[in-house]
């Protein structure tokens, strides 16, 4: 009798992966290398070394940087008071940190827009109390802020995680054999929760190096951030092997911290919110 | 909760595919349209779809460079598009547009003869275009903070009075006309070291820029989170509908006159539909709607006519002769001058 | 106690933090003045115009549509490909995954254009050009929602149900099925997140006239705030409550979810 093969049952998606995952990889490193006329030119690739690209290339990774390091400060203390409520489920936290997540991305900007602007809420209030009103809108900080808000959830769901599967009997143990909080704290809490820590950082880090659309609406067209170049290439300057070009360093900058993040993760973790 | 879960999934299923087969049912003629953004009443092309039977599907865009890349990227066949003067005479010099029958189109007899003719700067045998809309470019300011003497030169946009109240254009040329006019130079220079003379006066007004903007601009001034603006003329004139604080000037050192127009690109596939669709946008009652919607100066003298005395009198919608004389209409660059601009832009961004 | 109260004033602020906005926005959609900051009185005008307004709701149908498809293809397509992954000796598994980690992993912008490049060579952007990029984002969360699930079923239950006379697929059924689905749930809930706050590979991806929420609102915002806008983030406010607590506390049964 004919038998069936279950690894069969992956080939739609093996046919998905050659189609839609690896032909546009090969199809934006074909444009990379390429110039206008087709012929091989590595100067869109080199072009990120020009002034204008670094400048936009280091306000971004200085932006990415300060964004995950504000929201790793934030979530950790939060991950360790979440977990020390002892909920019964874990849903009730998910469920806190994903409902802003099924309101559009956009709302969720526009709510700072109005929160911000120089004649906003927030102006509005320091104005009322008498304090002189200051930009916030349309500034680089406005971008980390924005970002922060965004991309929390992010950090804090797979930290919190890491944490309540510490066993409450490791813990006891560790106290047992005289261990004073700081000592389980270093010695049991924190390196039971560095790969959740790891997935966080990566999943904030790579969506604030490359985001374009915050920096276009909380930054007033005057940030420029590395993924608004690339955006700007195809959209209007009609580059697309520039944008291209571009966008392959965007890639090697990903893979790069993402190597340098797994190298200190053994555990190996997924990259799930749920 | 399983067999909940499979019941919602089905029923989503089922509405998914409902939802398919309702929009497939419509008739199959179709108008892709590539148009600014704020740029027709979507009341009229609601109209249009009833009167007609023919669906719309509305694109929009912020700025003449990033229509000209939708176009060319060819991954969209546009049936109709409408842009800026200098950026359809691209278009035509790239052979990317088909000549207008209007003898199709009864209702550009409404057009003024005397826009048609100034449209000759791009479409100089008047066989590619319709206009749809003219105005300028100038100086919206809230007449709380700035005086009407001030606001009447492109000066006023480096007095650090204003630091961090002021906001520019984010589209390249409009943007640059600013310090061009205010030195003296063409708008249409590509004059190396003219341009990064007005560059570096735009690097100098940088750190006191609120933001640049295109659309948001008039909300942004009724909503008082600036003090001045870079704006069309039809951008104020709506500002002006929310605020009775704002005013609109053009500056003495001269500025842009520009006019949009609609033509048919190459990608057309059914001219037929074209043809009625820009017969719709002439006829007196839509333009009327377009003109209530977006504010800015009407071809159409049939809509003109109609108008009351004081909107006729309305400097900012109507510009007067003397500030027409004293504009300039932006006119196509060469590619190195369209390169030239990108790349001071970029440098102005990214600083 | 000292510890007690400074935690939860923590927690009040940081969910102040997450809340707060979307509170100004749900007040200011009942304000019947449109400035941002004056309260004009109550209204419920900005809900009957939004409802009204045939680029909101065109957009409200389109993301229902792209979401609800892709999320639900996306399972199935993701549910097989784990089974046949975990089937699969090392060396075919660690590239079948390798290659799964690409679109979660890479940056959207990269994956937008890259998908652009794409459909640009071969065809013209449409809705299915929107559908199929979502699809690409959303099954790589799925196969890692079922993986584990199935690595943890057991092997030996599915043998025995075998050695009975069971035919495989009634085998899996009875056996695995139940085990993975919990997994498969959480993949599906995954995709439908995702797919719902897309904005960048759509961006890349779409065609004329056809717009999400995400890709509606970035041209809206563009042209400036409008009042209907407020009633449009209560609205979705509202309905990913109910959504996500039906689903949350509506089975009487606890359903411990957890990172994969």
């Amino acid at each position: 009798m004919y038998k069936f093969k279950r690894q069969f049952l992956a080939g739609p998606y093996l046919i998905w992966i050659i189609g839609f995952i690896v032909l546009p990889i090969l199809m934006i490193l074909y444009y990379g290398i390429t110039d206008s006329s087709g012929s091989f030119t590595l100067e869109n690739i080199l072009a990120i070394a020009s002034p204008i690209h670094m400048k936009s290339l280091l306000l971004s990774l200085k932006t990415a940087v300060l964004c995950t390091i504000i929201c790793l400060v934030l979530s950790y203390p939060l991950a360790m008071i979440l977990n020390s409520l002892q909920l019964k489920s874990q849903s009730f936290v998910v469920f806190i940190f994903v409902l802003p997540m099924w309101m559009n991305f956009m709302l969720r900007i526009l709510a700072w827009q109005l929160l911000l602007s120089n004649n906003g809420i927030l102006n509005t209030i320091l104005e009322t109390i008498g304090l002189p009103k200051v930009q916030l809108l349309n500034t680089p900080s406005a971008v980390v802020f924005g970002m922060v808000y965004d991309f929390l959830p992010f950090m804090i769901l797979p930290i919190y995680n890491a944490m309540s599967r510490i066993r409450k009997d490791i813990i006891d143990a560790a106290r047992d054999l005289g261990a004073g909080n700081f000592l389980v704290f270093v010695k049991i809490i924190l390196p039971l929760t560095v790969s959740g820590m790891i997935s966080g950082i990566i999943m904030v880090f790579v969506p604030a190096l490359t985001s374009f659309v915050i920096s276009d609406l909380l930054g007033g067209g005057k940030v420029l951030l590395i993924g608004n170049v690339i955006e700007q290439e195809f959209m209007q300057n009609m580059d697309w092997n520039m944008g291209s070009g571009l966008s392959i360093v965007l890639m090697i900058f990903v893979i790069a911290s993402m190597a340098l993040m797994n190298s200190y993760n053994k555990e190996g973790e997924g990259t799930a919110v749920w | 909760m399983n067999k909940k879960f499979f019941a919602l999934g089905a029923s989503m299923f089922t509405a998914v595919l409902l939802a398919g087969c309702g929009s497939s049912a419509k008739s199959g003629e179709s108008l892709t349209i590539l148009n600014y953004g704020k740029y027709f009443d979507p009341e009229a092309l609601k109209l249009f779809e009833e009167e007609t039977g023919i669906e719309v599907e509305y694109e929009e865009y912020e700025s003449p460079e990033e229509m000209y890349t939708k176009y060319k990227a060819g991954s969209i066949d546009y049936d109709l598009l409408c842009t800026s003067d200098y950026m359809i005479q691209k278009l035509i010099e790239e052979e990317e547009v088909l000549p207008m029958n209007h003898d199709n189109i009864p209702g550009y007899q409404n057009i003024d003869q005397s826009i048609i003719d100034a449209s000759a700067s791009f479409d100089p045998e008047h066989t590619y275009t319709i206009p749809f809309f003219y105005g300028t470019v100038g100086i919206i300011y809230n007449t709380t903070e700035v005086g009407a003497s001030e606001a009447d030169s492109w000066d006023v946009l480096w007095d650090s009075k204003y630091d961090g109240k002021i906001i520019m254009e984010n589209s390249v040329r409009d943007c640059f006309l600013v310090p061009l006019k205010r030195l003296g130079y063409s708008l249409n220079t590509t004059d190396e070291g003219e341009l990064n003379e007005a560059l570096s006066m735009l690097l100098e007004q940088k750190p006191m820029i609120y933001a640049y903007f295109v659309d948001e601009t008039g909300d942004e001034m009724a909503a008082g989170n600036a003090s001045l603006a870079v704006a069309y003329s039809g951008e104020a004139a709506y500002a002006q509908s929310l605020s009775d604080e704002l005013a609109y000037s053009v500056p003495k050192e001269g500025s842009n006159l520009w006019i949009d127009s609609w033509f048919m690109p190459k990608t057309c596939k059914n001219q037929e539909n074209a043809e009625k669709f820009l017969d719709f946008l002439c006829r007196e009652d839509i333009a009327r709607m377009n003109f209530d919607y977006v504010y800015y100066a009407t071809p159409n003298t049939a809509v003109y006519d109609a108008l009351d005395e004081e909107t006729k009198q309305d400097k900012t919608i109507f510009p007067d002769q003397e500030t027409v004389d004293n504009c300039e209409v932006f006119v196509n660059l060469d590619e190195t001058g369209t390169n030239l601009y990108n790349q001071l832009w970029k440098e102005l961004k990214s600083n | 106690m000292v510890k007690k109260i400074f935690g939860n004033l923590y927690l009040t602020i940081i969910f102040l933090f997450l809340y707060l906005p979307i509170l100004v926005l749900v007040i200011l959609s009942f304000n019947n003045s449109k400035s941002r900051v004056v309260w004009g009185g109550f209204t419920g005008k900005w809900y009957i115009s939004m409802f009204q307004n045939k680029t909101i709701m065109e957009a409200f149908a389109t993301t229902l549509q792209i979401t609800l498809t892709a999320s639900i293809l996306a399972t199935i397509i993701g549910t097989l490909a784990a089974i046949g992954i975990q089937a699969m000796r090392s060396k075919g598994k660690a590239i079948m995954l390798g290659a799964t980690n690409i679109p979660l992993l890479n940056a959207d912008i990269v994956t937008g254009i890259s998908m652009m490049l794409l459909f640009v060579r071969f065809t013209k952007l449409g809705f299915s050009t929107v559908l199929i990029a979502h699809l690409t984002f959303d099954i790589p969360y799925v196969i890692l929602n079922v993986l584990p699930k199935l690595n943890s079923a057991s092997k030996s239950t599915y043998e025995a149900a075998l050695d009975l006379g069971a035919s495989p697929l009634y085998a899996f059924y009875k056996v695995i099925w139940p085990e993975i689905l919990p997994g498969v749930f959480s993949g599906f809930l995954m995709a439908v997140t995702m797919s719902l706050d897309d904005f960048s590979i759509t961006y890349f991806t779409k065609g004329a006239g056809v717009n999400t929420l995400s890709t509606m609102l970035y041209t809206e915002l563009r042209k400036g705030i409008k009042p209907e806008m407020y009633a449009l983030s209560a609205l979705l406010f509202g309905i990913a409550l109910i959504l996500l607590l039906i689903m949350n506390f509506g089975s009487p049964k606890k359903n411990e979810r957890r990172l994969t």
